[in-house]
């Protein structure tokens, strides 16, 4: 608008990435002034162990569904279905490998096809459809959470698959086997974002749909993509989580975890309304809110009052997303800086 | 009367078609389906979730969303039920304290929406856990509630016949719809609502408070979610922190299934309560059936919110353009 947001302070206040990057080094450096022990890591059988990795592998499967809720919510869009998709592709196959011992491989074909369904089902009612995303993905979440109940009949099923186990609980070179994973579907998210234009086209139909059609980006295609992507990131998210529980409880296995995963994107820095987007924030959201949580568990907060530390970080992002607290702030800071000077 | 059948009201009437076609089916299945007493009871045990989506209506013809209302009757109960039962507190005034509260805390709500132009699924998703979280902290164990008021309350009711009862939710349930009625249809602040809810910069530029009416919309849910809870309360004379998990979402099933359009400025009081008395009938359906479990009743809930999406998809693709924002 004018030369001054070229300052310093301001363009910090404007960056994404620093605002979500900043609390998590205040949540490391408390833990480091009031409670070292926060980053011991000990190895059992040459395996990390540490309150750190266990922060880490409890924000895995946010982390993930979060990768994929970045990119819907980039297009504009938001998915409430991903914790149902947990349940479903859970309840799946716990009653797959229970009941005709289904295999490792099997078993990981059905949750990727399982979710390729759910995904593509989205998909077309947002773009073909044209209905509202939190409508259709709501739709799905109601449907799919019944569909799951239904397959299990409402009962918990225990999982003995080693392969499903071993993604919840193993271990390969010393480090849970879910960071790997997780490195992976980002890589893979990142590159297809960065290094193809899949990213440009799913920003300019976040920004503005329509002329983003005219330009020749196949819109309806793009959206259909992210909601099979966000699918698949759930499949995924459902494997580690009942691998690591160790069986499958149809009415709780991802429940509420959308809300985790919209708050990690939100938190992040990517706007709700859509165009840029930034997966590495939506990662850093997710650690972020996993952090706070387990420090404050650790400092004797009860867990179930959880969700209120929660609550205040989204407010004092949605604030400092606010453009009119913005420039409310940058005003401030700029006129001191010309007074100062 | 050539009026009714518009394009309009077509959602309206295919949500009353479901209700009769529904009501209709299940008493031809069941003998003691079509009862006064079934009727009355269907009014009586959702009586919580019709409170909580008359506030809803309005937030969704607003063009809003409110996500908080499962927390807030959650939070409401364990509160009552905390101050009568350890701060032998006198229920009139702890009823009075939680509505109180729960109209504040949607007057919070809806002034960050406002004056920041925050999303308001961010902010009543920011609601859902603060109240969620806050409940736990009041009481992380439910709590019985005995009181001789209490007792009073669940006995009283209007007797329709020696058998039938008209009980205090019920009738909550009621008063609560005629309010709503009146409020959107034949008031000012009603005509402001859908006026927001249509287009609310030409609302602005027309002249109408459209802060203010923003605000008082998310109030009004914060007031009914309380008195929802309230309402559970008399139904459940207990308190409990975990009370209405998801129940946000049964309200905007509600809300959609009677015809309101979830883009703002489209829809009826009167569709709600039919849309709260088909989700309902599916619920008192199934129990009649007693083989299904209740894993059917979501996927019922879930088959029908879609079909009654596509077809206003369908009926408003052509008229109504969606207000790009």
């Amino acid at each position: 608008m004018n030369s001054a947001p070229s300052t310093f302070v301001s363009r910090f206040l404007q960056s994404r990435i620093v605002w979500p990057l900043a609390g998590l080094a205040l949540l490391l450096l408390f833990n480091f002034v009031f409670d070292r022990s926060f980053f011991e890591l000990s190895t059992r059988d040459g395996n990390l162990y540490g309150p750190m990795v266990s922060v880490i592998r409890l924000s895995v499967k946010v982390m993930l569904l979060a990768t994929g809720m970045t990119l819907v919510i980039a297009t504009g869009g938001v998915d409430l279905s991903v914790g149902s998709v947990m349940a479903v592709v859970g309840a799946l196959v716990a009653f797959l490998a229970e009941k005709y011992h289904v295999g490792f491989p099997g078993l990981l074909a059905v949750a990727l096809g399982a979710s390729l369904v759910v995904g593509v089902f989205n998909g077309a009612l947002v773009s073909y459809v044209g209905i509202q995303p939190i409508v259709a993905t709501l739709i799905v979440m109601v449907l799919g959470r019944g569909v799951a109940l239904n397959i299990t009949g409402g009962m918990p099923v225990p999982i003995e698959d080693t392969g499903v186990l071993y993604l919840g609980r193993g271990f390969i070179a010393g480090v849970p086997v879910q960071i790997p994973l997780l490195l992976t579907v980002f890589a893979i998210a990142a590159l297809a974002c960065r290094k193809t234009a899949i990213g440009l086209f799913v920003e300019a139909v976040g920004d503005n749909e329509t002329a983003s059609r005219l330009s020749g980006v196949n819109a309806r295609g793009i959206k259909l993509l992210v909601y099979l992507f966000s699918a698949s990131c759930a499949a995924l998210a459902a494997l580690v989580s009942i691998g690591d529980v160790g069986r499958v409880e149809p009415d709780r296995l991802g429940q509420m975890l959308e809300l985790d995963a919209i708050t990690a994107v939100v938190v992040g820095g990517t706007v709700l309304t859509g165009g840029r987007f930034t997966l590495l924030g939506s990662i850093i959201g997710a650690l972020l809110i996993q952090t706070l949580t387990t420090t404050l568990t650790r400092q004797g907060m009860p867990s179930d009052v959880s969700p209120v530390p929660k609550a205040l970080v989204i407010l004092i992002v949605c604030l400092l997303q606010s453009q009119k607290l913005r420039s409310q702030l940058v005003r401030l800071f700029t006129s001191s800086k010309t007074h100062a000077s | 009367m050539k009026q009714l059948f518009t394009r309009k009201n077509l959602p309206i009437l295919a949500t009353a078609a479901v209700l009769v076609l529904l009501f209709g089916t299940f008493s031809a299945l069941f003998d003691n389906f079509l009862t006064l007493r079934v009727i009355v009871n269907l009014f009586t045990n959702n009586a919580h979730v019709g409170v909580v989506a008359m506030g809803m209506t309005f937030v969704i013809l607003s063009g809003g969303i409110d996500l908080s209302v499962g927390s807030v009757l959650g939070f409401t109960t364990i509160f009552v039920a905390t101050l009568i039962g350890k701060y032998e507190m006198h229920p009139a005034l702890a009823i009075s304290l939680a509505l109180i509260a729960g109209s504040i805390f949607g007057a919070g709500m809806g002034a960050l929406i406002q004056v920041y132009q925050l999303p308001p699924f961010l902010v009543t998703l920011t609601g859902m856990f603060l109240a969620r979280g806050m409940a736990f902290v009041v009481s992380a164990q439910s709590f019985e509630i005995k009181h001789g008021f209490y007792n009073t309350v669940v006995d009283a009711g209007i007797s329709l016949t020696d058998k039938v009862t008209l009980r205090a939710p019920a009738c909550i349930f009621a008063v609560v719809f005629v309010i709503a009625l009146v409020l959107a249809h034949f008031s000012r602040f009603g005509r402001s609502v859908y006026a927001v809810g249509g287009n609310a910069p030409s609302a602005l530029l027309m002249g109408l408070p459209v802060g203010r009416t923003r605000i008082w919309i998310y109030t009004l849910s914060g007031f009914c979610a309380a008195l929802g809870g309230i309402v559970f309360t008399f139904q459940t004379q207990s308190g409990n922190a975990t009370n209405g998990l998801g129940l946000e979402l049964d309200a905007i099933a509600a809300v959609v299934i009677g015809g309101t359009l979830l883009s703002g400025g489209v829809g009826y009081v009167a569709g709600t309560l039919m849309g709260v008395l088909i989700y309902g009938t599916i619920l008192t359906g199934i129990s009649f059936y007693g083989k299904l479990d209740s894993s059917w009743q979501r996927i019922a809930i879930g088959g029908l919110l879609l079909v009654f999406i596509i077809i206003q998809r369908l009926l408003t693709r052509a008229p109504v353009r969606e207000s790009s924002h």
